[in-house]
């Protein structure tokens, strides 16, 4: 139930960033006359001070806001993989140094230190700004991918994958990896509800590549469009609804998924004994 | 306490890794802090004062280990360098001066969001099936919420709209800074706003994770077995599924104490509040370097050293960590 209707959020806000801005065929940035309005038959959304469309700039800003989220998550979870097979695989000194590099970047605040490295970079473009986001974001995933790792390799069929003269690479990604590949998709799920929040906070301060429309930036042309002293709450709530309602969609899966692994989680009537 | 040296020792790596990448980021982003400052000037900079500016972010011509010892010299004797914001005050003075409102307003919404949070997901675990599951699909929500947003809308229904709270600074106008009740009143105020921001926009992750926790810890045998004794149903659910289930729990809030602290850097900012959240990001605006990396070291350390107290609390928890034997 939970994963069906995380599901359909996702395929929905899939379907948008797809299809939408195809199907719309508005400019998100094209200004116009009629700034400032709420709600209405013509603007389903309103429109931003200087009359941008906001249900146009939902549309569009779901590519980015999506698009960052997924290639920020994928190269944490490459990253994360690579750390936390090779370092629970080999074992020893390699995994000594892979482990403390993972506690390292597990404790160190993301953002603060997204925030400092965004400064450092001389272009703020959606590439660098999701590199940014993945360096920051890959621990969490290598830490439980490590302990998988450690339970997986003790199993027989790596043992005769061994005996059989396989080598450690080969063990890693193509006996072991295809194992762990739920543990991988929950991590990346998580993952990239991490990235798009970071990617919004980001683009929130204004750090990064403002002259494309994301749901963060939105935001933060809203805030300093004083969008609340104005009360044009049809400026800033969408935007940040949409990436609670995102998060949440991933959320459920991720929920959804524990529960099958462990049956108590799950919140149906138990018959229960009495508790008075 | 074997437990606790170790840790110890992981944290003082982590300290130097910090600092460490503090150091070598801005050497190994493309371009130096001072030709990015220059390119942003257009280029009309006198050579004398790129000189001038080079030595001030500590970028020489001499190799990188000998830059590195004198960062660590600088560093050990609380150098930080001047900021270019606040040309000439000292980085370390404008940190001192904003991070006591930083410690403030987060150490006590986090403590808060952490006893109210746990507190509800033990009692969310205990009465699963009744119409507390409700919460559930909220908390969810609440878990993928940016606190930015949070912040703004409390801002404008209870700032803008209703008018009940102040939506920026740290004190009236109208106080003077001291151990007055009048201070410490509109301080008070002044932080309900940014405090509720945190505390809603964490405290669905402490729900959560105490629940589940907890649902699995009620199966256990020892549950049941206290049941069978008789004990009260509220003993029974603090003193021995609760005290258990909070274990794990605590090594994950330690775990999100990072996330929580970048949460409350954008919360500070939709509230101009005046803590280092603010100061962070004046910093990556007027590209000051110095200020920058100042701010993020003592975030940093002041995460690891709340890293440090939540396993104090957990040796105090659990007396297996008290054992010498291992």
């Amino acid at each position: 139930m939970k994963i069906k209707i995380g599901a359909g959020i996702l395929v929905f806000f899939a379907l948008m960033a797809l299809l939408g801005p195809p199907l719309i065929g508005a400019d998100p940035a094209a200004t116009s006359e009629a700034g400032l309005q709420g709600p209405s038959a013509e603007h389903w959304l309103g429109t931003t001070q200087t009359g941008q469309d906001i249900l146009v700039q939902i549309v569009y800003g779901a590519r980015v806001s999506l698009g960052v989220g997924l290639l920020s998550a994928l190269i944490a979870t490459v990253l994360a993989v690579v750390v936390g097979l090779v370092g629970g695989y080999v074992g020893g000194a390699v995994d000594e140094v892979l482990s403390v590099l993972t506690n390292i970047f597990l404790v160190l605040p993301a953002l603060p230190l997204i925030i400092v490295l965004a400064g450092y970079l001389p272009q703020r473009g959606v590439g660098s700004v999701a590199v940014v986001i993945a360096v920051t974001g890959w621990a969490w995933g290598a830490r439980v991918l490590r302990a998988q790792t450690l339970s997986v390799r003790r199993r027989d069929f790596i043992q005769a994958a061994r005996a059989s003269g396989e080598g450690p690479l080969r063990i890693v990604f193509f006996e072991i990896l295809p194992v762990l590949l739920p543990v991988i998709a929950t991590s990346f799920l998580a993952t990239v509800v991490a990235a798009i929040l970071a990617e919004a906070g980001l683009s929130f301060l204004g750090l990064a590549d403002l002259s494309t429309v994301s749901w963060g930036s939105m935001l933060y042309f809203a805030q300093n469009g004083q969008a609340l002293l104005i009360g044009a709450w049809w400026w800033f709530i969408p935007p940040g609804l949409c990436i609670a309602l995102i998060g949440t969609g991933l959320a459920l899966v991720n929920f959804g998924i524990d529960e099958i692994a462990n049956p108590r989680l799950r919140t149906i009537k138990v018959p229960r004994k009495a508790r008075a | 306490m074997r437990f606790l040296a170790r840790r110890l020792g992981f944290y003082l790596l982590t300290a130097w890794a910090a600092i460490t990448l503090n150091f070598l980021v801005p050497r190994l982003m493309p371009g130096d802090p001072v030709e990015l400052l220059v390119a942003r000037m257009k280029g009309n900079v006198d050579p004398a004062a790129i000189d001038a500016m080079r030595r001030a972010f500590g970028i020489s011509d001499a190799s990188l280990w000998q830059q590195y010892l004198d960062y660590l010299g600088n560093l050990a004797r609380g150098e930080l360098g001047r900021s270019i914001t606040f040309f000439p005050t000292e980085v370390s003075t404008v940190i001192a001066d904003s991070l006591p409102w930083t410690l403030g307003l987060v150490g006590v919404a986090t403590l808060i969001s952490y006893l109210v949070g746990t507190s509800l997901g033990a009692l969310l675990a205990w009465r699963r099936g009744t119409w507390l599951d409700g919460v559930l699909p909220a908390a969810t929500f609440m878990h993928a919420v940016p606190y930015f947003w949070v912040a703004l809308a409390l801002v404008f229904v209870f700032g803008v709209t209703l008018r009940w709270f102040p939506v920026s600074r740290a004190y009236g106008l109208d106080v003077m800074p001291g151990l007055t009740p009048e201070f410490a009143g509109s301080v008070a105020y002044h932080a309900a706003l940014p405090a509720i921001t945190i505390v809603a926009a964490s405290m669905a992750d402490r729900i959560l994770g105490m629940r589940n926790v907890m649902v699995t810890t009620l199966g256990e045998d020892y549950v049941v077995m206290a049941e069978a004794k008789g004990l009260t149903s509220r003993r029974v659910m603090w003193a021995y599924a609760a005290r258990n289930a909070i274990l794990p729990n605590i090594t994950s809030f330690a775990l999100s104490l990072g996330f929580v602290v970048g949460g409350s850097v954008l919360t500070e900012i939709v509230f101009s509040y005046p803590g280092i959240g603010s100061m962070l990001l004046k910093g990556v605006e007027n590209e000051d370097f110095p200020l920058m990396q100042g701010i993020f070291l003592v975030i940093s350390l002041a995460v690891l050293v709340a890293n440090f107290l939540a396993d104090l609390a957990y040796v105090v928890l659990d007396p297996r960590t008290r054992q010498e034997s291992e």
